[in-house]
C-alpha cells in the first residue's frame, strides 16, 4: 500500500484562475512567436542570440527542477531511508519543471519544425557540448515520467504494471541520478565555447562542469525545501521541518564547498582582483557572493535550521544565488563586443511567466487528484 | 564491505563526471594544406562597398536600406541579409585615414573562416562543417535546428538568424563557395576579392596571402608598392601607392588558433572592433573538457554501474523495512 495520497481537494481556485489568467496572455504571444516569427515577440538579435527563453527557461530552470536529482542522491545512493516521503513530490516538479525547459526550448528553437535533427545520429557532433545537453534533457525527461508513472498507476488501479515497474525502477532512478550529473555539468560547459563573451569572473574554463553540477545541487536541495515549505501553508498540511532541517545540513557543506572551489578556481586563475573593481560585474558577483554566504551562515545554526520560517529563507537565498550564478554567467556580464544590447521584450517575458504557470497549474492538478504527498501520519 | 566499495565507486565516478583532469587536452586545429582565405588590407580600403553590393547580389540577397537613405545599401552590421560589412573607426575630428588620433579607418566583417572554428565545435547537428581541403566553414540548413549555439559560439558574431522570418535560417559568407555558386571550386575569386578597386580585399591561399601580409610588415612606410588586385597570382593590373605604417600585427596569424581571413591595419584592432583573443581557441579548450568527460562513454558507464548497484541495494533496504519505492 502506498504512503501517498490524492488531496482530493477542488482543482479551480482564485490561485489556479491567476495561473490561467498569465497562462492565457502568454500562450497569446506564444501564437504570435509562431505565426510571425521570433523577431516579432523577443528582442534577441545578432550579438545576444540567447536571451531569457534560453537562459530562464533552459539554464535556470532545469535547476530549479533538480529537486528529484538532489533528492536521488540523498535517498538512493547515500541511503537516508527517512527523505524519503519527500521523494515523490520532488520528482514530480522535476518532471514538469524539465518538460516544461523542453517546451520553452522550442520556442527558442529557430528553426522548430526541424527539431528532430538533433535525433538522427548521423548528424550528431560528439564534439558539441549542446549535443550533449539536448539528448540527455530529452533522456531525463522520459527517465522522469518512468519515475513518477507509479503515482499514476497507483491511481488507475493497475497493480500488476506497477509491481513489474517496481522491480525495475533501480535502474531507472540510477539513470535519474547519472543523466542530470551530465547535462547540468554541461549546461556549464556551454560557456567555454563562448570563449571571451563571458566575462573573467565567469568564465572558468575547466571548471564550468564543476560550478555547475555544485549550483544545481544546491538548488536542487532548496527547491525541495521552497516546495515542502510552501506545501505545508498552502495546502494546510502539518510541518515536514525536521526532515528538511536535515537537508539544510547537507546544504551547509554544497555551499562551503561551492564557495571554496569558486573563489580557489579565481585565485588560480589571478581574477581575484576583478571581484573588487566596482564595475557592474564586481557588484553581480558580490551579491552573488551574498546570497551564497547568507544561507551558509542561517543554516551553520541548529537552531536557525529546525525553524521553518529561516529555513525557507535560507532556501530561497540559495534559489537566488544559484540562479544569478548562472544569469551572470549567461545573459548580465555576458558581453559579445559594441552595438549589442539585450533586455528582454513583454512578450519574451510573458511567454517565459506562462510556461511557469503552466507548469505551476499543473502541479497543483496533479497533487489533488494523483497520490503525490505523503500521508500526513508519516510526515 | 563489498557495498561500501561499490557505494564509493558510484559517488566517485559520479564525481569523476564533474570534475575534470586535463589529461588529452587536444591542442588548436592547424591550417588545412591548401585553405584558402582572403587577406583584408585595412590601409588600401576607401569604404566603396562594392564589396558590399556585390556579396549581395552573388548571394542573391537584397539590399539593407536603413533610416531615408534608399540610394545605396546602408546595413550597418552582419545579418540574415548581409554577409559581409564594411565599418569604420572614427576619432575625433575623423580628418586623416589611418590615424589612430583625430583619424577614421575602415574595417570589413564578415566570416573569417576560422581554423579552429567555434561554431563547428558547437553545433549539435553537424549544421556547420569546416571543408577538410579549402577550410571554408560552411553552413548546411537542413541538418540545423536553430539553437544558435553558433552564434554565441563565434568570437565575431557572424552567422546570424533570420529573426523576422518564421522560417527562418542561419546565415553566413561561405566564401562563394556553397551549393549554387561555387566560384572557388571553378577556379574563380570571391566577390568581394574580384570587384575590390584598390585590392584591399585579396584572395588566395592562406599561405601565400600569409607571406604577402609578412612582406608588407617589412615594408618602409612611404615607398611606392605595387599592390595587386583581386588574386594574387593575376600580376596584370596592380595598384601603386605608398606604403603605410603598418601595425606589426597580422590579425588571423594566431588568434583563436587562426582564421583563413585575415587583416592588416594601421589602426589597432581592439579599436577597429576586433574581440580580444588568445592564441588557444575556445573549441579546443571546450572539446578537451568534453572529450575528457566522454571519452568512450567510459566514466558515464562506470557511474551507472556504481549507481545502480548501490541504487538497488538501497531500494532493496526499504522493501525488507517494509517502505516502498
Amino acid at each position: 500500500m502506498s504512503g501517498h495520497k490524492a488531496l482530493n481537494s477542488r482543482i479551480i481556485t482564485p490561485p489556479f484562475l491567476f495561473l490561467a489568467l498569465i497562462l492565457l496572455i502568454g500562450g497569446y504571444f506564444g501564437v504570435q512567436r509562431f505565426m510571425e516569427g521570433m523577431g516579432a515577440v523577443s528582442n534577441l538579435n545578432g550579438g545576444f542570440s540567447w536571451g531569457i527563453w534560453v537562459v530562464y527557461d533552459v539554464v535556470v530552470g532545469t535547476a530549479f527542477a533538480c529537486g528529484g536529482y538532489a533528492l536521488a542522491f540523498t535517498v538512493y545512493v547515500f541511503n537516508k531511508g527517512k527523505y524519503h516521503p519527500l521523494v515523490r513530490p520532488a520528482v514530480l516538479a522535476s518532471l514538469l519543471g524539465y518538460a516544461m525547459g523542453g517546451f520553452g526550448a522550442f520556442f527558442d528553437m529557430g528553426r522548430f519544425w526541424q527539431f528532430y535533427e538533433i535525433f538522427l545520429p548521423w548528424n550528431w557532433n560528439f564534439n558539441s557540448v549542446m549535443l550533449e545537453v539536448g539528448l540527455c534533457v530529452a533522456a531525463y525527461i522520459l527517465i522522469l515520467i518512468i519515475e513518477f508513472a507509479p503515482a499514476f498507476l497507483e491511481r488507475i488501479g493497475q497493480k500488476k504494471l506497477l509491481k513489474v515497474l517496481n522491480k525495475v525502477l533501480f535502474l531507472f532512478i540510477a539513470l535519474g541520478v547519472l543523466l542530470p550529473t551530465m547535462h547540468q555539468s554541461s549546461l556549464g560547459s556551454l560557456l567555454i565555447a563562448m570563449g571571451h563573451k563571458v566575462h573573467p569572473l565567469w568564465q572558468t574554463l575547466h571548471f564550468q562542469p564543476l560550478l555547475a553540477i555544485l549550483t544545481a545541487l544546491t538548488m536542487g536541495f532548496s527547491i525541495v525545501i521552497f516546495e515542502a515549505s510552501f506545501s505545508t501553508v498552502g495546502f494546510r498540511r502539518s510541518s515536514e521541518t525536521d526532515l528538511l532541517a536535515g537537508l539544510g545540513k547537507v546544504i551547509v557543506g554544497l555551499i562551503a564547498v561551492f564557495l571554496a572551489a569558486r573563489l580557489v578556481i579565481l585565485a588560480l586563475q589571478g581574477k581575484l582582483g576583478l571581484i573588487f573593481t566596482g564595475d557592474f560585474a564586481s557588484l553581480m558577483f558580490l551579491l552573488e557572493l551574498a546570497l551564497f554566504i547568507i544561507p551558509l551562515v542561517i543554516l551553520l545554526s541548529p537552531q536557525r535550521r529546525n525553524r521553518g520560517g529561516t529555513l525557507l529563507i535560507a532556501a530561497v537565498c540559495m534559489l537566488f544565488a544559484g540562479s544569478l550564478y548562472r544569469f551572470n554567467a549567461f545573459l548580465f556580464t555576458y558581453d559579445p563586443g559594441p552595438g549589442f544590447s539585450y533586455f528582454p521584450s513583454v512578450p519574451e517575458i510573458m511567454i517565459t511567466l506562462g510556461i511557469i504557470a503552466l507548469e505551476l497549474m499543473v502541479y497543483l492538478a496533479v497533487v489533488k487528484r494523483l497520490p503525490v504527498l505523503h500521508r500526513e501520519e508519516h510526515a | 564491505m563489498k557495498r561500501r566499495d561499490f557505494l564509493k565507486a558510484a559517488v566517485g565516478g559520479a564525481t569523476t563526471l564533474c570534475t575534470v583532469g586535463v589529461a588529452e587536452a587536444r591542442p588548436n586545429l592547424e591550417p588545412t594544406e591548401n585553405a584558402v582565405g582572403m587577406l583584408y588590407d585595412s590601409t588600401l580600403c576607401i569604404g566603396c562597398k562594392a564589396c558590399v553590393s556585390k556579396c549581395k547580389e552573388v548571394n542573391d540577397m537584397p539590399p539593407t536600406m536603413e533610416g531615408d537613405n534608399t540610394t545605396w545599401d546602408s546595413a550597418h552590421d552582419l545579418s540574415g541579409e548581409t554577409l559581409n560589412v564594411i565599418k569604420i573607426y572614427k576619432d575625433g575630428t575623423a580628418r586623416v585615414k589611418d590615424s589612430v588620433v583625430d583619424g577614421f579607418a575602415f574595417e570589413k566583417r564578415s566570416c573569417m573562416h576560422c581554423v579552429d572554428p567555434g561554431c563547428v565545435s558547437a553545433c549539435p547537428c553537424t549544421a556547420m562543417r569546416r571543408d577538410s581541403l579549402t577550410g571554408i566553414v560552411t553552413h548546411h540548413a537542413d541538418a540545423c535546428i536553430g539553437c544558435r549555439n553558433c552564434m554565441v559560439a563565434c568570437p565575431y558574431n557572424v552567422p546570424q538568424f533570420e529573426y523576422n522570418k518564421l522560417f527562418g535560417q542561419i546565415h553566413k559568407c561561405q566564401m562563394c563557395n556553397q551549393a549554387g555558386v561555387e566560384r572557388i571550386s571553378k577556379g574563380g575569386m570571391t566577390g568581394c576579392a574580384e570587384v575590390c578597386p584598390t585590392g584591399a580585399t585579396l584572395f588566395g591561399t592562406r599561405k601565400d596571402l600569409l607571406a604577402e601580409a609578412k612582406r608588407r610588415m617589412t615594408l618602409q612606410a612611404g615607398e611606392v608598392y605595387s599592390y595587386p588586385r583581386g588574386n594574387l597570382s593575376d600580376p596584370f593590373h596592380p595598384h601603386e601607392k605608398a606604403v603605410p605604417h603598418y601595425r606589426n600585427h597580422i590579425w588571423g596569424e594566431k588568434e583563436a588558433g587562426g582564421t583563413n581571413v585575415m587583416h592588416i591595419s594601421s589602426v589597432p584592432f581592439d579599436r577597429l572592433g576586433m574581440p580580444p583573443l588568445e592564441e588557444r581557441s575556445a573549441a579546443s579548450i571546450a572539446e578537451s573538457v568534453q572529450h575528457t568527460i566522454y571519452n568512450y562513454m567510459a566514466l558515464p558507464a562506470i557511474a551507472l554501474a556504481g549507481l545502480t548497484f548501490a541504487v538497488r541495494r538501497n531500494t532493496e533496504d526499504d522493501d525488507h523495512e517494509g517502505g516502498e519505492s
